[in-house]
């Protein structure tokens, strides 16, 4: 273990510290948090030999530029298909690389994709709080946004013996357009006419899609009745209905409670891939019962269990 | 017990909501907070967390480990079971500061309640609230228990950023912010109460059936 600097050069909006999220405090008003893609993030740590959970820095399509201004050390790209350089020479965009001493990687939007994990081998300096490092935008409490000029002072940075290699894409790496939901809790406030365009229409994500949620175009779902509902818990997944008739599927930064009615629920296995899409991309939504939804769970944890065990570094595993 | 059984929907794999009711009133509260109390005495397999709110309690589940259907025979179980007490509630008292750029919203409030704004004030000052539910953002206590005569609605467009600490009120409701946040509700006063403390052993001030009064603080 050595000393390394990292200076960020650059960073889009949205780029932040997250680890695996900070769960069980709802009942305070404070969501989750964590990654947008929980499987990217955890693929760059376990490649680097880092707790799955550890923090690694999100970015979005605005992309980051790090120089390493002392010291050497490993780390690792997931998620996306960014275009990923070292001192402008294209490497694959998921992989495992050791950085030395001014160095300049680069991470831009690529094909697909809207969430890219930068993950270091050494502790990311961010603020823990409630026991976790994951930043919450709205109330900056935990975590740590990233801004041009920062610097990031490694004191436990590994460069070996992790391996640099490229690393396979996982099943479900690629943003999801068929999207699985179970209806409700609110459904009865949908008419069966509004309900079917909810499953049978396209939508498209506009651009008010951040780590809140993403809004989105398409057929306008009318609710039925009054707008009059006490506000009850939301989750990661719940698809809201404001007046405006647009859906918002909300995601890791969401509010904790909510009076808008919420017609379905977004499958925990399909998040991921969900969070993936980018605005303009199109998706279309399909019902499963929750039995389904907790098989698929359930299928989704095997393919991630084998396939991070796969990928894992563990050379450096302590 | 003669109360009739909850309404119990599935939220996806992540885990049940339970409906008590559609209104806001003494037992329906009763009985989201009891099963709230008899699931941390007692919680069910695969039981992650639950989130209460005003009629409905969300139980979550690890799908992993668990399923929708197992959850709800247990929660059917723990509802027909006696709960477990509750703790003897705490009296909070909180100080705030009225007046100039304290109370941005202080002026409208007293001409659409047809008061004067120290009429406001005494309204605020006299109310002994209760704490329902955190919900929204981090710290954010849903205080039921604002008087009759300053209840408006809220506003159609929210106003961009209120600061963290800010006293205000929308309905029969009042809340203590602790983040600066655009808001609908009507700022009448500040306080510098701290509602989270990330640094204590319990960091955040109310527990829910707590009751709050609000005393004049010197400017």
């Amino acid at each position: 273990m050595s000393r390394a600097v990292l200076t960020i050069e650059h960073a889009g909006p949205l780029t932040t510290v997250q680890d695996a999220g900070r769960p069980g405090y709802a009942r305070f008003g404070v969501t989750t948090a964590g990654p947008m893609d929980r499987l990217a993030h955890a693929t760059a740590n376990v490649a680097i030999g880092n707790p799955e959970g550890a923090s690694a820095i999100e970015t979005a399509l605005g992309g980051i530029t790090v120089v390493v201004s002392e010291g050497s050390i490993a780390i690792a790209v997931a998620g996306g298909a960014p275009v990923v350089t070292i001192d402008g020479t294209r490497v694959e965009a998921w992989s495992v690389q050791i950085l030395s001493r001014n160095d300049r990687l680069a991470i831009r939007p690529g094909r697909w994709g809207s969430w890219t994990y930068l993950a270091i081998a050494g502790t990311l300096p961010a603020k823990r709080w409630l026991g976790s490092t994951a930043t919450h935008a709205q109330s900056g409490f935990g975590g740590r946004n990233m801004a041009a000029a920062d610097t990031l002072v490694i004191d436990d940075a590994r460069s070996r013996p992790v391996a640099p290699r490229n690393l396979p894409l996982p099943v479900g790496a690629r943003p999801r357009q068929d999207v699985r939901v179970v209806l409700g809790p609110q459904d009865r406030f949908f008419s069966s006419a509004v309900q079917q365009s909810f499953l049978s229409g396209v939508y498209t994500v506009t651009d008010a899609y951040d780590r809140m949620g993403m809004r989105l175009g398409g057929p306008k779902l009318a609710i039925s009745g009054s707008l009059d509902m006490l506000s009850e818990a939301i989750v990661r997944g719940s698809v809201q209905v404001p007046g405006h008739g647009d859906p918002i599927v909300l995601l890791a930064d969401h509010q904790t409670t909510g009076g808008y009615p919420k017609i379905a629920t977004v499958i925990a296995a399909d998040q991921d891939g969900l969070a993936q899409l980018r605005p303009r991309d199109h998706l279309t939504f399909r019902a499963v019962s929750p039995e389904q939804a907790v098989a698929a769970a359930r299928i989704r944890h095997r393919q991630t269990r084998a396939y991070l065990q796969a990928v894992s570094d563990k050379g450096s595993r302590q | 017990m003669s109360d009739r059984p909850p309404v119990i929907r599935d939220l996806g794999d992540a885990g049940l909501l339970v409906e008590f009711g559609e209104r806001l009133d003494e037992p329906t509260y009763s009985r989201v907070r009891a099963l709230d109390r008899a699931l941390a005495e007692e919680p069910c397999r695969g039981f992650t967390e639950a989130i209460p709110s005003f009629a409905s309690l969300f139980v979550g589940y690890d799908p992993l480990v668990t399923d929708g259907v197992e959850v709800r025979e247990a929660l059917l179980k723990l509802i027909d079971r006696p709960p477990p007490p509750p703790p003897d509630p705490k009296l909070h008292t909180i100080p705030v500061h009225y007046g100039g750029a304290h109370s941005p919203d202080l002026d409208m409030v007293a001409e659409k309640a047809g008061l004067a704004p120290e009429e406001v004030i005494a309204a605020h000052l006299e109310a002994t609230y209760r704490v329902y539910i955190y919900g929204f953002a981090p710290g954010y206590a849903y205080l039921g228990g604002t008087p009759e005569r300053i209840r408006l609605p809220r506003r159609d467009t929210p106003v961009r950023s209120r600061p963290a600490g800010s006293v205000m009120i929308a309905g029969g409701q009042c809340i203590v912010t602790t983040v600066d946040m655009p808001t609908g509700w009507w700022v009448i006063g500040r306080s510098f109460c701290r509602i989270i403390d990330p640094d204590a052993p319990r960091p955040f001030l109310f527990d829910l059936g707590d009751y709050v009064r609000f005393t004049r603080a010197d400017d």
